[in-house]
């Protein structure tokens, strides 16, 4: 049902626009001192300026290594199963293919491919990953200057990775079993 | 024919346009940096020439947007000249031109100075200065229907109509508001308006009802917030400029900042004195050619104060609602008008 909402009538002085005038430029005038004078800007100015990101931000997937400087990465293939817009192509070594450069390993891709212009930083890969292979890490500008360049391999997933030691993917998979086996579920 | 005449006159025609460009390039950068301000932002800072980082104190033009106006000319004369297959072309092409011829001839009677050696500061020193810009300044409105007419299409037009009622209802309430200042002069030149002030003080005390009246409808008059309904982006997608792109979009921009360059220079030589101030010897006809040029410059100061608040209003304010700009024009400031000539003419028969 329609209900008519009576407007309060105004006083004359009110219908001279002259109180409203008067706060707007109040307002305005305060605002232009806060941003010149006090330097209080809201702008933050990107390239100069970074947000803080997160813990849990999740950015481009990269391959890290091992403390022994070793690569993690057995060439599973499960990531690039999981991969939902198919940004990456793994290179098994085959038959005869280069060893693994580490213990505990069978092998390593001969190539690692993500194209980042298809990644969408779901965090798929690193989820699925046995070996804790793959991490969503804190880049998130990725530029190039050409399709090919924003294919990044293995070579070079490897040097922005960087470096994370042991594999604690099934102990932490044990303490959320664990944890789960008592109700309510406390992780 | 005087050569003479001719030769300063062009060259004058020449400055004067020149300095009106440059005004509404800047005062469009001014447009961003105010509202930045306003808003809390920092506005355009990063625009520049590359050798600019080598220069001293070119950081901070840079900080300022010094350059950017030159990007924003760039980028018009660079973009496509596109013509909608639908417009009316005759129409089309026209009216850019018809928006800003008229734009730019209202700067021509404006005293924007006293005398520099024995030129005077006014291109075209008309006995009917006022009338001669009431004139010019209907004008304006053409373009606006024809660009709206042209475009063939719902909200260029929309935004056509609007301009056209509004700015012609404006036009009698800011024809009406003057009337006063006339009778107290005695007289329409305006270089005659501003001898009048520096003998007897500023017009805008003698006539501050006017004064306000005019500035409102000026603001009308050139489609500034509050009364921007011919532009209101958000109602009618861009305005009567809808369809227009690149330099001919450029025009219909030039045109309005010109026009707010000259109501500006309009509202100091009528209310405020041009180039007169009231110390330092600025208040009479210049004997040296310093004084001369601190004149011309004091009369750019005032005019700077008023677009800057021309600026300032457009980010304070909510636009009108159409029926509330119409009430305003018409059942507001028209009796208002009317009853300030009345009083202005009863104090000025008393007094004599």
């Amino acid at each position: 049902m329609a209900v008519v909402v009576n407007r309060k009538s105004l006083t004359f002085w009110e219908k001279l626009y002259l109180p409203a005038i008067v706060g707007g430029l109040k307002v305005t005038l305060k605002h232009a001192y806060n941003t010149l004078i006090l330097r209080k800007v809201v702008t933050m100015e990107y390239p100069e300026q970074k947000w803080t990101l997160p813990t849990g931000y999740r950015g481009a997937p990269y391959l890290v290594k091992d403390q022994d400087n070793n690569t993690k990465c057995v060439s599973c293939q499960l990531c690039e199963f999981v991969c939902p817009p198919k940004a990456i192509r793994i290179t098994p070594p085959g038959e005869h293919g280069q060893q693994a450069d580490r213990t505990n390993a069978e092998k390593m891709p001969a190539e690692f491919e993500i194209n980042m212009l298809r990644c969408i930083f779901c965090g798929f890969c690193q989820e699925v990953c046995p070996e804790e292979a793959i991490f969503l890490q804190q880049d998130y500008s990725l530029t190039g200057l050409s399709r090919g360049e924003m294919i990044y391999n293995k070579e070079k997933l490897l040097s922005l990775g960087g470096e994370v030691g042991g594999i604690q993917k099934w102990k932490n998979k044990l303490d959320e079993a664990k944890a789960q086996e008592s109700f309510p579920v406390k992780l | 024919m005087d050569w003479n005449f001719i030769i300063f006159s062009l060259v004058k025609i020449a400055i004067v346009v020149g300095v009106v460009q440059g005004l509404v390039a800047y005062s469009v950068l001014a447009e961003r940096k105010i509202s930045a301000w306003i808003q809390d932002r920092v506005g355009p800072n990063r625009t520049a020439p590359p050798f600019m980082k080598f220069v001293p104190g070119g950081q901070f033009l840079t900080r300022l947007g010094i350059f950017q106006p030159l990007a924003d000319g760039l980028k018009f004369m660079f973009k496509e000249d596109f013509t909608p297959a639908g417009v009316k072309k005759i129409y089309f092409f026209l009216a850019p031109a018809v928006s800003v011829i008229p734009a730019m001839l209202t700067v021509a009677v404006i005293p924007f100075g006293s005398y520099l050696g024995a030129q005077k500061m006014v291109i075209a020193d008309l006995n009917v200065g006022i009338l001669y810009t009431f004139g010019i300044v209907s004008m304006g409105v053409y373009g606006i229907v024809l660009a709206g007419y042209a475009a063939n299409s719902k909200y260029p037009m929309f935004g056509g109509i609007r301009s056209s009622a509004q700015m012609i209802s404006y036009e009698i309430s800011m024809g009406m508001s003057v009337i006063p200042v006339l009778l107290i002069v005695g007289n329409l030149n305006l270089s005659q308006i501003i001898s009048w002030q520096s003998n007897h003080g500023w017009l805008v005390v003698y006539a501050p009802i006017s004064f306000i009246i005019f500035m409102v409808a000026s603001f009308a008059e050139t489609n500034r917030t509050p009364f921007d309904l011919p532009e209101a982006e958000t109602e009618l997608v861009g305005g009567y400029h809808t369809e227009y792109g690149s330099m001919k979009f450029a025009l219909f921009f030039l045109a309005e900042y010109s026009n707010m360059v000259s109501s500006s220079a309009m509202m100091v030589t009528l209310f405020f004195g041009g180039w007169t101030l009231p110390f330092w010897g600025l208040d009479h006809a210049a004997t040296s050619l310093g004084l001369g040029i601190a004149q011309i410059f004091v009369f750019l100061a005032k005019m700077l104060f008023f677009m800057v608040v021309f600026i300032w209003v457009r980010w304070m304010f909510p636009r009108f609602r159409y029926d509330q700009l119409m009430d305003l024009g018409w059942r507001r400031f028209l009796p208002l008008a009317l009853v300030n000539i009345l009083i202005t003419a009863v104090w000025l028969w008393l007094r004599s």
